[in-house]
């Protein structure tokens, strides 16, 4: 069985984002810097004006690795995982698994649009090609 | 500018897989040995260190505590310390050193002991963070529920974007692997001694893109103790101290395994360079090199770290032979954790004071004197310099 997150007051949004289908990332609301793994105070200035905005849902690989080890009993493999980097949220990289596509076909620079997986009270981004 | 610490003995248990042996009698035998090693008793021992303290965070990731260990051995300190979150598996040697430089005790038993081989069962892997939880907090929960479970797929997405930048291929830590179990097939307490050629290598099954089977260190049972003495102390020891030249300890990463601005780098460049900010001896003054090779990746990416070459260099510099047996730089002499077994970098640290000692049988490094230990893979880093006078 996938493990699930805890929700607390600094991930909920994150987590439950894509019941509305939007993917949400942690902002400060003084200096705008975008906060990932989503913090209650902000790293550069120190704010505890954290807030959640939508963001567009689509970005870049940076990185990628298929895996093709069955981690738990019921884990189907292979399966690509890709470090994407967000449109919207500079430096800011969601790391998930990638859905509708060859996993041999995922490639380091191409583009890619988030979709979201629901297990009980969390919706996963997961990623598939944009085109 | 040397410390006042040194390391006076090293002891490991016969290490095995599956070898249902309890993690104390493990503890027991490598402590014994780094007792004998050092020519102290029981009772000169007023300190003990360990990483990261008793936890089940994963299958028998560390069964035992220093409480338990104190009791165990009838060790009566004056000084204890457990450090899940400092500088690497490497912190109990680095807070010893600073324990015993500024008075706290004279002679600390610093240990590692895992049980992962036996303790690893279908539903419950080595080395899953959190395996058989429901719910999961901090960093790795924003990677482990998203199915980015195992520190393989971690390393091996940073390979992926390492080959993309500087045309790193599978044959380049091919030579890592196979270069690592030539010197295990030298060192008779290693756990993986058949030959593995660079075909079986190629054709071993894939493991997470781009690192396959032989990529990945080995889980084991067993137990390493070193011994961290104060330097006045070590004196009287069975051995030459090897005293501890400079460590680093600097972090520049979020802690996290995606986050980190270049991927082709990780904590340890940032520990390696305030490492080498404390010191006047440069990489070309090391003989020996202990670097953390939880997967193969990791050991370029130290090399590069430790300045031993330039940032992408380290391909070419492993494939001119350099790391291997009979390299200007030997690399995890005794085989490493890729064909030695995953003491969490205590056995890459055991097998630099080995070859310091002129001990290591037929895989010494003739006259080496000056060691350079690396440990951690992503964002944990601890890095150590050791020089016998």
């Amino acid at each position: 069985m996938r493990p699930l997150p805890e929700l607390t007051a600094e991930n909920t949004a994150f987590w439950t984002g894509g019941a509305e289908g939007t993917l949400m990332i942690a902002f400060c609301s003084d200096c705008a810097h975008a906060i990932h793994p989503p913090q209650l105070v902000c790293p550069t200035c120190w704010s505890e004006g954290v807030e959640f905005r939508s963001v567009p849902g689509t970005g870049t690989v940076y990185t990628y690795t298929v895996n093709h080890q069955s981690w738990m009993p019921d884990m189907p493999v292979p399966f690509a995982l890709a470090v994407v980097e967000l449109d919207g949220a500079p430096g800011v990289r969601v790391t998930a698994e990638v859905v509708n596509a060859d996993p041999e076909s995922v490639a380091i620079g191409q583009k890619m649009k988030v979709g979201f997986l629901n297990i009980d009270d969390v919706w996963f981004p997961q990623w598939e090609p944009a085109q | 500018m040397t410390l006042a610490a040194a390391i006076t003995g090293v002891g490991m248990s016969d290490i095995g897989r599956k070898t249902n042996r309890p993690a104390m009698l493990h503890l027991a035998e490598a402590a014994r040995r780094a007792l004998d090693c050092a020519g102290l008793s029981r009772d000169d021992i007023d300190g003990i260190s360990t990483y990261p303290g008793k936890a089940d965070n994963s299958p028998g990731m560390s069964p035992l505590g220093t409480g338990e260990v104190r009791g165990a051995l009838g060790l009566k300190t004056r000084w204890h310390s457990a450090v899940p979150d400092g500088p690497s598996q490497m912190a109990p040697i680095q807070v010893a050193a600073m324990a015993v430089a500024t008075g706290q005790a004279r002679h600390i038993l610093c240990f590692r002991a895992l049980t992962e081989s036996s303790s690893q069962t279908a539903t419950r892997r080595a080395s899953i963070p959190g395996a058989g939880r429901a719910r999961l907090g901090g960093w790795y929960s924003y990677l482990v529920p998203a199915h980015a479970m195992s520190a393989s797929n971690w390393a091996g997405w940073m390979a992926q974007r390492y080959f993309h930048e500087f045309g790193m291929t599978r044959e380049h830590l091919g030579l890592v692997a196979t270069g690592q179990r030539a010197f295990a097939q030298q060192n008779p307490s290693a756990v993986m001694r058949t030959p593995l050629t660079m075909e079986e290598y190629l054709g071993a099954r894939m493991i997470s893109s781009p690192l396959g089977l032989f990529d990945c260190d080995v889980p084991i049972d067993g137990a390493c103790v070193v011994i961290v003495s104060a330097a006045d102390a070590a004196k009287d020891c069975a051995r030459s101290p090897l005293s501890i030249e400079a460590m680093g300890a600097a972090l520049g990463s979020q802690e996290t395994w995606d986050q980190r601005s270049d991927l082709t780098t990780m904590g340890a460049h940032d520990s390696a360079a305030d490492m080498w900010k404390r010191t006047d001896l440069k990489p070309a003054d090391v003989d020996v090199l202990g670097l953390y090779d939880g997967f193969s990746i990791f050991v370029p990416l130290w090399l590069e770290a430790m300045g031993f070459c330039g940032h992408g260099e380290a391909k070419d510099f492993i494939a001119e032979g350099n790391i291997g047996p009979g390299g200007r730089f030997p690399v995890n002499t005794g085989g490493g954790q890729l064909s030695g077994g995953r003491l969490h970098g205590f056995g890459l640290l055991h097998e630099v004071c080995t070859q310091l000692w002129g001990q290591a049988g037929a895989r010494q490094v003739d006259g080496a004197s000056v060691g350079a230990c690396g440990m951690g893979g992503g964002f944990i880093a601890g890095s150590m310099l050791l020089r016998r006078d």
